[in-house]
């Protein structure tokens, strides 16, 4: 499938570097002593280009939502820095700003949350929710805030007559709508959606799905879409970062990533994945991941997958953590045997003969 | 062909909702039949209805829901000759002192009569979506487990306590003598729908009702889970109800389908039947709309128009008319869709199946065959 959002390299919009973010682990009582600290990212490199969808994927816990705050700069980061590019061409690094200065960049990053449920006040109404971040910002105020809104909804696909009702008089994808229409009202140039489609039913996420789609090209924006789902990434990223216990371990466009998967623990993700053929079911291709995630407070030495790795040789991968390398042309994995496995991707839907190991 | 007995019919079922706004029909006349040995999945989006099913099976809806007509039957006989499982010894005799040998009607029995919790966790046992939210913060794994046991056989409390270290042996729990003392917050989420499974396995139940056992588990934990539960119904022969919206799980579980769809049942077949040759317009559009793996990036994809009605305010006629797009105007927003029977005991309740009603199913086979694009 030809892309259609080919962007130049150099157009990086958001340069993560370094970023890392410990969380204190305090013992029991209220001037207990911390006891350790949770890495939940630890050294990322990412860069995001201007009007790609950067696609971040990994279980539960492996800080890709602690990554997507920190790029916000909802929380603050232990370490590294976020450089985002002005308009104007000039390199800021969010991570050094106070927070009043902080505020004019927050209106270009803008972020859509999980839960449509609870991500939005039951007691305020669709106008008050969508048009507060123009009033947060002073940027519009009566008449004006009301027309903003208005046109937000619209360009979401909701009706402006409905802006004085309340959320509960909402269905999950409309509530998912008017979130979005909140995250965009701003004219923001950088949306990061985390886990955005999830807590929606099959039908409602295709449409939520195309509309982010059409309105990335309207307003040609750019995307950080978190989700621990495969599918769903597959159909909407461009390029995609794969992360297990803070630390991104392969980095590839879509296509490349997920026809020839150069991490063991993206090829395990991808096998993982269920696949709505039941022609497929018994095919052998499944690789069993143990449950045991390891404790992100006491990160296993050496590469932190290797306690799960099926491939992994007990020296090297033991002793020696794995950088993030370039392995041919765009595609960067942080494994030491990359070059000498041959990992199994997914295999296009129209050989639909079973491919039996 | 002739088929054996089921081991559950559900006939007719009808569980409302009698709320101060009006009547919630969350599950309007749903038929279907759990055979002894497989996997039958139900599949549907939110408020259509699937858990109700399962929780009116178990006489566990709660006030204001009621079951307001229908039978659910109950044929143990039909598990009887089940492959036994190891160390069940002593419940053989157990269960054959218990009177229910014959068929019966679990929506005439009362929620709390004893029959009916003679057979609920013991006979039918459910596993829950959220597993952290269903064990008890408050107790240990072990005090959860044996707790079912002890309940349903006679067992003292050392013998149940080996029963439940090998129950969590057997779902695959890491030193499980240990693991019987920690609590539920010291465990990970898959670790819990583990003891979870454990619970419902302990007094090996004939049926098993799985309700979103892994939507709240990361794929490769769901992937795991997804092996124990096959790998236990193979071993045990129990039958499994599994309650899902995710298609591919479904693919990859099930023997036979049931798309629900607001209260009714619009299809019934084998996955094989339902995945490559879907007759329902609602099963062929929600086939389509998830993202399949593989077909490269930034797919486009269809999805079901507008979206599934308010519960209060159920469209007349079929219920997925108004976002149909195969809906004949003047017959599906006026009289029901009657239930089609089709070969190889396949059902559908669409009117363009009906051959009495003049409507020809143009085509319909290749608008939901996904094989090739």
């Amino acid at each position: 499938m030809t892309n259609t959002h080919t962007v130049d390299a150099a157009e990086t919009l958001l340069d993560v570097q370094n970023l890392s973010m410990q969380f204190p682990v305090r013992g029991r009582g209220m001037l207990a002593r911390t006891t350790g600290y949770v890495q939940a990212v630890g050294g990322v490199d990412l860069s995001i280009r201007s009007g790609e969808v950067l696609g971040l994927v990994g279980e539960s816990g492996c800080g890709k939502t602690t990554l997507g705050k920190c790029i916000v700069g909802e929380i603050r980061p232990t370490g590294g820095n976020v450089y985002y590019r002005d308009s104007d061409g000039t390199s800021v690094d969010l991570t050094a700003l106070n927070s009043k200065t902080l505020r004019k960049y927050q209106r270009h990053i803008r972020v859509i949350f999980q839960d449509p449920f609870s991500s939005l006040n039951p007691r305020m109404t669709v106008a008050q929710i969508v048009g507060d971040p123009l009033k947060a910002h002073g940027i519009a105020k009566g008449s004006e805030l009301e027309d903003r809104v208005a046109t937000a909804l619209r360009l979401v696909g909701l009706s402006p007559g409905y802006m004085h009702r309340f959320p509960h008089a909402f269905s999950g994808g409309e509530r998912q709508r008017i979130n979005i229409a909140r995250a965009l009202i701003l004219d923001p140039q950088l949306v990061i959606a985390d886990e955005a489609v999830s807590a929606l039913d099959v039908s409602i996420r295709a449409q939520i799905l195309n509309l982010l789609r059409d309105l990335q090209d309207e307003l040609n924006l750019t995307y950080l879409f978190i989700s621990h789902d495969l599918s769903v990434i597959e159909s909407i990223c461009d390029r995609v970062a794969v992360m297990y216990l803070g630390k991104i371990v392969e980095l590839a466009d879509t296509d490349a990533i997920y026809r020839s998967p150069q991490h063991p623990y993206t090829e395990a993700l991808l096998s993982a994945v269920p696949r709505a053929d039941p022609r497929l079911r018994g095919t052998g291709r499944r690789i069993r991941l143990s449950d045991d995630f390891p404790d992100p407070s006491n990160p296993p030495p050496g590469c932190h997958f290797h306690t799960r790795c099926r491939y992994a040789d007990l020296e090297r991968c033991r002793a020696e953590i794995p950088q993030l390398r370039v392995i041919a042309g765009q595609h960067q994995s942080a494994c030491h045997l990359t070059e000498e496995l041959t990992l199994a991707g997914i295999t296009a839907p129209t050989e639909s003969a079973p491919v039996v190991d | 062909m002739t088929q054996p007995d089921p081991l559950l019919r559900v006939e007719g079922l009808k569980t409302h909702f009698f709320l101060d706004e009006g009547t919630v029909r969350a599950v309007d006349g749903v038929d279907l039949t759990v055979m002894p040995g497989t996997i039958v999945c139900v599949v549907g989006e939110s408020g259509c209805g699937k858990s109700i099913t399962a929780r009116s099976i178990l006489g566990l809806v709660e006030a204001p829901g009621r079951v307001v007509a229908g039978h659910i039957w109950w044929n143990p006989a039909m598990a009887r000759d089940r492959s036994p499982v190891a160390e069940r010894g002593p419940r053989r005799g157990h269960r054959a002192g218990k009177s229910h040998g014959g068929r019966a009607d679990l929506t005439a029995l009362e929620p709390h009569s004893e029959q009916l919790r003679q057979i609920r966790g013991n006979d039918i046992s459910m596993i829950f979506q959220e597993p952290m939210a269903s064990l008890s913060p408050m107790y240990t794994v072990a005090a959860q487990l044996t707790e079912a046991i002890r309940l349903h056989m006679p067992m003292s409390k050392q013998e149940a306590f080996d029963r439940g270290v090998s129950l969590l042996k057997r779902v695959g729990i890491p030193r499980p003598e240990q693991r019987m003392h920690a609590y539920p917050f010291q465990l990970s989420g898959g670790m819990c729908q583990r003891v979870m499974i454990a619970i419902a396995l302990s007094c090996s139940p004939s049926l098993l009702i799985a309700d979103e056992p892994t939507t709240a588990l990361d794929v490769t934990t769901q992937a795991r889970i997804i092996d124990l539960l096959t790998e236990l119904q193979a071993e045990t022969g129990m039958a499994i109800m599994f309650i899902t919206h995710d298609m591919g799980v479904v693919a990859e579980i099930a023997d036979e389908v049931v798309v629900m769809y607001l209260g009714t049942v619009v299809e019934r077949g084998s996955v094989e039947e339902i995945f490559h040759d879907p007759k329902h317009p609602y099963t062929q559009g929600l086939l389509r709309s998830i993202p399949t793996m593989g077909r490269g990036s930034r797919q486009r994809l269809t999805s079901i128009q507008g979206q599934v009605p308010h519960p209060l305010n159920r469209p007349s006629g079929c219920p997925y008319h108004p976002r149909c797009d195969r809906a004949v105007a003047g017959v599906c927003d006026v009289a029901d869709p009657p239930t089609v029977n089709l070969e190889r005991g396949r059902q559908v309740r669409c009117v363009l199946y009906d051959s009495d009603q003049r409507v020809a199913p143009s085509s319909s086979a290749d608008a939901g065959n996904r094989d090739q694009p």
